[in-house]
């Protein structure tokens, strides 16, 4: 298939790893303190995980996979907000697929749809905006959660919505943002990651400039890097040529879809619609500054949880879980105290459970698991010795 | 005067409850739509049971084998399909992969009221022409009908009979190291189609199902190697499914080569939009069979000389290690497992 099998080239990803391999001497790494490099977005770790990445990698490599995944961070009390307002008899609630099967305090939205609330899934919020109109009487909710990437759409159905005057529809903003999440990371003290692979998507929205701090203020290296597995191994290799160079910069492996300034009509729709909440509470990583938006007072009409009473609970991640550790490459997935166990993608507890793209769910799904079991048993005995 | 001339006919365009009833309107529906439709002695004779002779079995091999199964899909009809067609061949092919010939199927109606006659007699005619491609008779049924909202349209069930013959063992735990595994064509079709005829994508290019009986192609397969390991339909849980199923019974490890997987150019253009596995979508005419490998060739030529068939590959093999998994290699050069779904393959945001 054309503009696909070009980046799955096996060929290819064999030179990249000979050309990965070849920069060992350059780099301070060996197998027993390997050289983490984290991957920030869900879909990057998806697609490690879909093409069997982490294997063909040395392993002075480490890669740690990072809360990109706007699914699995989503709190637990947000999804009993969604619930509440798509169990209103006057509501029509669309969401994204994925979403569906996170996990509320009592249900997901799938399992109140099935309790009789109407809930759809859609592809797009023009979907949303669509059974709006051809809904009059009804009020249609769109579930808007993801990073930079799916803001700009939803920020353009707003302006469509108010330009028809359609005032039957509104959105349930969950919409999160990259760079102070990074931060944040950063920031914490248990952290030793040595360079980034920075979202594609997102950066075809918000542009290069925005990640130059990463490099500049924390001295890391971050490749703004595409979703096939050779952009993948591609930047895992510009990540650690900086690194044996001892260069800090943004580079760009995906300049085939990111211009090094974003889209500005895409961004212009994001900062007439939203603007910056105080924080947002994430699952897993607890309440980040600035990490999420809010639509502005000029379009409350649009907003539901200004125009239903939204509960707004708080409910705290069960103690036992271990995802904030794992975010930040502190203990692998495996290593946590119930995966597998108590918390696996049926049951999930922890954010990285819930979805495919989230840490743990894809070493669950795709990764040995008597193997992981045996070896953090092997680990917890050691430890005790 | 011949029988067909003495049915009653049924004048109504839509079903309604009267249609269930047990009356006039009932006997109009079965005798005129049904008995009509699916034409074959048995039937007409409109007793409460079909019967069959013992001998006559007998002459096909050594045990009975019967199943059962429900169909629900929405939309009724999809491109290469329909819910008559689908309700046919997965009962024919449910029977065939254990090595039976399917001989006799039931069909149970579940109808909506409202249901329009037309769509129901369009629907008729495909199982009827499904039955008759695939040698098998509709020889008994039931039709309920329900109020508006109790059921989506139109429910089928179909339960079939067939016979196995003497030799024959075909089962999940009967695979070996050194085993190939072999399927007869491109995966995903049919999940795929449902997705595509929903409309909810609006994609150009149209995607077919699969949905056609594979009995004559398997009764081949049986003749060139009657030895064969396992077999399954992998319908609902894509091949994903019946592979973890066969390496969990068998207690055998399985690889999978992606590289030789058929799967069509649009299928997998709507899998990478979407973010689905084609290895867990449905197929609703596709075998996966375990075999020795001495006889691998053989059948895999034998398979290929079918319509059903034309396009049948080695995936994989069964190996000694890594007991009750599946693991692919992928194309790109790595591994990983292929595991069981949990719960249903939801498109991802981004």
């Amino acid at each position: 298939m054309k503009y696909v099998d070009e980046f799955r080239d096996p060929q290819k990803a064999r030179t990249l790893i000979d050309n990965i391999r070849a920069l060992k001497p350059a780099l301070a790494a060996d197998s027993a303190q390997p050289l983490q490099l984290m991957e920030f977005c869900g879909g990057h770790t998806h697609t490690i995980f879909r093409y069997g990445i982490e294997q063909m990698l040395p392993d002075w490599i480490e890669l740690v996979h990072g809360p990109g995944c706007p699914v699995c961070v989503l709190p637990m009390g947000r999804v009993d907000d969604c619930v509440t307002l798509a169990e209103r008899p006057d509501v029509i609630f669309t969401t994204f697929g994925d979403a569906m099967r996170v996990p509320g305090s009592k249900k997901s939205l799938l399992q109140a749809k099935a309790d009789g609330a109407d809930i759809r899934m859609v592809y797009s919020p023009l979907d949303a905006l669509n059974l709006a109109r051809k809904h009059p009487d009804r009020q249609v909710i769109f579930f808007a959660l993801g990073f930079e990437t799916t803001m700009p759409s939803t920020a353009l159905t707003v302006l469509q919505a108010e330009t028809e005057g359609i005032d039957n529809f509104s959105l349930f903003c969950n919409h999160i943002t990259t760079v102070p999440t990074i931060k944040a990371i950063l920031d914490s003290p248990d952290m030793r990651i040595d360079g980034f692979l920075a979202p594609g998507h997102v950066s075809m929205v918000v542009g290069e400039q925005p990640f130059e701090f990463v490099a500049h203020s924390y001295d890391k290296p971050i490749v703004i890097t595409g979703f096939e597995p050779l952009d993948i191994l591609q930047s895992i290799w510009m990540v650690l040529k900086q690194l044996a160079e001892k260069r800090c910069e943004v580079e760009n492996q995906y300049a085939r879809i990111v211009p090094s300034d974003g889209n500005t009509p895409g961004l212009e729709a994001m900062s007439k619609v939203f603007e910056l909440r105080e924080f947002f509470e994430w699952r897993g990583l607890g309440s980040i500054d600035h990490s999420g938006v809010k639509m502005r007072d000029e379009y409350a009409r649009f907003d539901a949880e200004r125009k239903f009473a939204v509960p707004n609970i708080k409910i705290a991640d069960p103690k036992s879980c271990q995802c904030g550790e794992v975010l930040k490459g502190v203990i692998r997935p495996w290593q946590c105290k119930v995966f597998g166990s108590a918390c696996t993608p049926e049951t999930p507890m922890g954010a990285l459970m819930v979805s495919t793209e989230g840490a743990c769910a894809a070493y669950y799904n795709f990764g040995n698991l008597p193997e992981l079991l045996a070896k953090r048993e092997q680990l917890n005995k050691e430890s005790v010795a | 005067m011949s029988a067909s001339q003495n049915r009653r006919k049924l004048r109504a365009d839509t079903i309604t409850l009267a249609h269930g009833s047990g009356g006039k309107a009932m006997r109009d529906l079965i005798e005129d739509v049904f008995v009509g439709g699916f034409d074959n002695a048995l039937l007409s004779q409109l007793e409460d049971q079909a019967r069959f002779s013992l001998n006559d079995l007998a002459a096909h091999g050594d045990r009975l084998a019967m199943t059962t199964d429900c169909y629900v899909v929405d939309p009724l009809f999809f491109p290469g399909g329909d819910i008559g067609k689908l309700a046919v061949t997965g009962t024919v092919n449910d029977l065939a992969v254990g090595g039976a010939k399917p001989l006799y199927l039931s069909c149970g109606m579940i109808i909506e009221e409202g249901f329009a006659v037309e769509d129901l007699r369009r629907i008729v005619a495909s199982m009827k022409a499904t039955a008759d491609a695939a040698g098998v008779a509709i020889v008994t049924g039931d039709t309920k009908v329900v109020h508006k909202g109790a059921a989506d349209k139109l429910f089928i069930n179909t339960a079939g009979v067939g016979v196995i013959a003497q030799g024959v063992d075909i089962g999940a735990q009967r695979a070996q190291p050194g085993d190939v595994i072999l399927i007869n064509g491109h995966v995903g079709d049919h999940g795929a189609a449902i997705v595509d005829a929903r409309g909810d994508m609006a994609l150009e290019n149209t995607i077919e199902t699969d949905c056609q009986p594979l009995n004559a192609m398997i009764a081949d397969m049986l003749q060139a190697c009657a030895d064969i390991h396992c077999m399954r339909d992998a319908t609902r849980g894509g091949i994903a499914t019946v592979l973890n199923e066969f390496a969990e019974n068998s207690q055998v490890g399985i690889r999978l080569d992606e590289a030789a997987l058929p799967v069509r150019d649009e299928v997998r253009g709507m899998c990478e939009i979407l973010g689905l596995d084609p290895l867990y979508l449905a197929n609703e005419g596709k075998v996966v069979a375990i075999v020795p490998a001495d006889a691998a060739d053989t059948i895999l030529h034998t398979m290929r000389q079918h319509t059903a068939g034309q396009h049948s590959a080695v995936i994989g093999e069964v190996v000694a290690d890594n007991p009750g998994r599946v693991i692919l290699q992928t194309g790109f050069g790595g591994e990983r497992i292929v595991d069981m779904l949990v719960g249903e393959q939801l498109p991802r945001i981004c």
